[in-house]
């Protein structure tokens, strides 16, 4: 499950630094760009706490 | 600007305010690097990141005056980290408020708890500003403050600030645990979202050629040059580093050695993340033509950047920031009344914070209040230096107060109080940029101490 997670992240980040690569070599349009960058936003906040360790209160 | 928390605890559930508070961190309890690395790559990827990258562009900094500033200033902050806090922090292992109160006295300590806790609002109070222009961009009626706003925009932008500063208040009161984890978890993302303006900017502008970018135009008269960026971002943490704040957070390394994990907060947060920021004015003034010197908020440039993902970011990124903030506001409030509620401490500092928050003067002076905020907390930790380093050579008695019983060290007052009333005479007279003083009240401060305490506090007859 963890790795699962994990892979899931990395997926998520690659959502947020990839569109815009993407964009900036004119090979993605600027609202497809936005969406997935969304999609990657929720796909880390859903993944994220499942494998990494929380922050100090 | 960071978020470096002066009771955290890396990678830890306990806070730090509830262990150790008064004893020297032991073998068990001690972290690993990577804790460290974490922990400072968060802490220092906040809301105001959005803020300070512009504000350089808007100064009509030069682009090799700010690459290669940067680069030197925040290598100057790391090795602050490491070679001035770190040793002491892991040869003692206090924290800095007990690690002061050993030298100059429990009543000078609330001193500086004060001065501590009103800085924190106004930066709470600038990371809610931030914030709020991130709600601004989605709510296109609220009037947007530009750089050279000091006073609130209108009646539709003091109930955003009020709405986002209560319930950032009330988070900080009762789940500042949850806030403190989805800050930890969000850092890797917020960082690429950074990362990505600064892609999507390139893209919209048709360069990669990061020094054309960040050239000025012709005839810009720069605020700052070199010498400044490097003092900037070499002090603007300055209160953390030579001002000993993290020895409350270093004092669970294994090693001095994890002081290098300063790095990642420095070269991600302060170096990527704000040529990436600043790179939104870039595009804004070019192709949108935006005048530099009233900027445009974050809020609307990021949106534009890269939509909902760049909002959520500031938002998250500001809220996240701002409630350990608070939170630490409010317990340097109570350290000032210790019969006073947690929770009402915390009010009070919400209540402050939310007002600074409506007035646009600190976020858009930011360059100069986190100058002013290094400035005024800095100098104690000269006071530590030289205690820890000079009392036996200089013969004067190190850890004073704890020695005699005192509860307030009159050379360790005037030692930090006078450097400090010269340079906000000099401020407040001559405009001087906060952070070309930041050095100067220190190395001063240490060396009043040095010579006050040998007069002072030198002799064992006059030593209880």
């Amino acid at each position: 499950m963890k790795t699962i997670a994990m892979i899931l992240g990395i997926i998520a980040l690659g959502l947020t630094v990839v569109p815009p690569i993407l964009f900036a070599t004119h090979s993605l349009a600027e609202p497809a760009m936005k969406r997935l960058m969304l999609d990657g936003c929720v796909l880390w906040f859903v993944t994220a706490p499942a494998f990494m360790k929380g922050g100090a209160e | 600007m960071d978020q470096q928390s002066a009771t955290q605890v890396p990678d830890s559930p306990q806070h730090a305010g509830d262990e150790f508070e008064r004893q020297p961190v032991p073998e068990k309890a001690r972290k690993g690097s990577s804790a460290f690395w974490g922990m400072y790559a968060g802490e220092h990827t906040a809301g105001t990141e959005f803020m300070l990258g512009p504000l350089f562009v808007s100064w009509g900094v030069g682009a090799f005056d700010l690459i290669v500033g940067l680069l030197v200033g925040n290598l100057l902050a790391v090795l602050s980290w490491r070679f001035v806090c770190a040793p002491i922090a892991t040869q003692y292992r206090l924290t800095l408020y007990y690690q002061l109160e050993k030298i100059c006295g429990r009543n000078l300590v609330v001193l500086y708890n004060l001065a501590n806790g009103v800085l924190f609002c106004f930066l709470a109070g600038a990371m809610v500003t931030v914030s709020a222009t991130a709600v601004g961009a989605a709510l296109p009626n609220i009037s947007m403050p530009s750089f050279q706003d000091t006073m609130p925009t209108g009646v539709a932008w003091c109930v955003a600030v009020v709405i986002l500063g209560a319930m950032m208040t009330f988070v900080a009161i009762k789940g500042y645990g949850f806030v403190a984890r989805v800050g930890h978890l969000s850092a890797p993302w917020m960082l690429l979202v950074f990362a990505a303006c600064g892609i999507v900017m390139m893209g919209k502008l048709h360069s990669t050629h990061i020094v054309e970018l960040l050239t000025p135009a012709p005839g810009t008269q720069a605020k700052i040059g070199f010498w400044g960026v490097v003092c900037f971002s070499w002090f603007c943490n300055a209160a953390m580093h030579i001002g000993m704040s993290d020895l409350s957070v270093l004092r669970f390394a294994r090693k001095p050695s994890y002081g290098w994990a300063s790095s990642a907060g420095m070269f991600l947060g302060h170096y990527i993340a704000w040529i990436c920021a600043a790179l939104l004015l870039v595009y804004w003034v070019r192709a949108k033509g935006a005048d530099p010197a009233r900027g445009v908020p974050p809020g609307p440039m990021v949106w534009d950047a890269v939509g909902w993902a760049g909002l959520a970011c500031v938002i998250v990124a500001g809220w996240t920031t701002a409630n350990p903030t608070l939170y630490r506001a409010g317990l340097a409030f109570q350290g000032l009344c210790p019969r006073m509620s947690r929770t009402t401490a915390t009010l009070i500092a919400g209540a402050l914070c939310t007002l600074a928050g409506m007035f646009p003067a600190v976020a858009m002076k930011l360059l100069d209040f986190v100058g002013l905020y290094g400035t005024t907390l800095a100098p104690v930790g000269a006071v530590i230096l030289v205690d820890v380093y000079l009392a036996d050579r200089c013969g004067f008695t190190q850890d004073w107060a704890q020695k005699t019983g005192r509860g307030f060290n009159v050379a360790v007052l005037l030692a930090w109080a006078i450097p400090l009333s010269i340079f906000y005479f000099l401020y407040l007279k001559y405009s001087i940029f906060p952070s070309y003083m930041t050095l100067p009240v220190y190395v001063l401060t240490g060396g009043l101490y040095l010579v006050l305490a040998k007069a002072m506090n030198g002799s064992p007859a006059r030593t209880r």
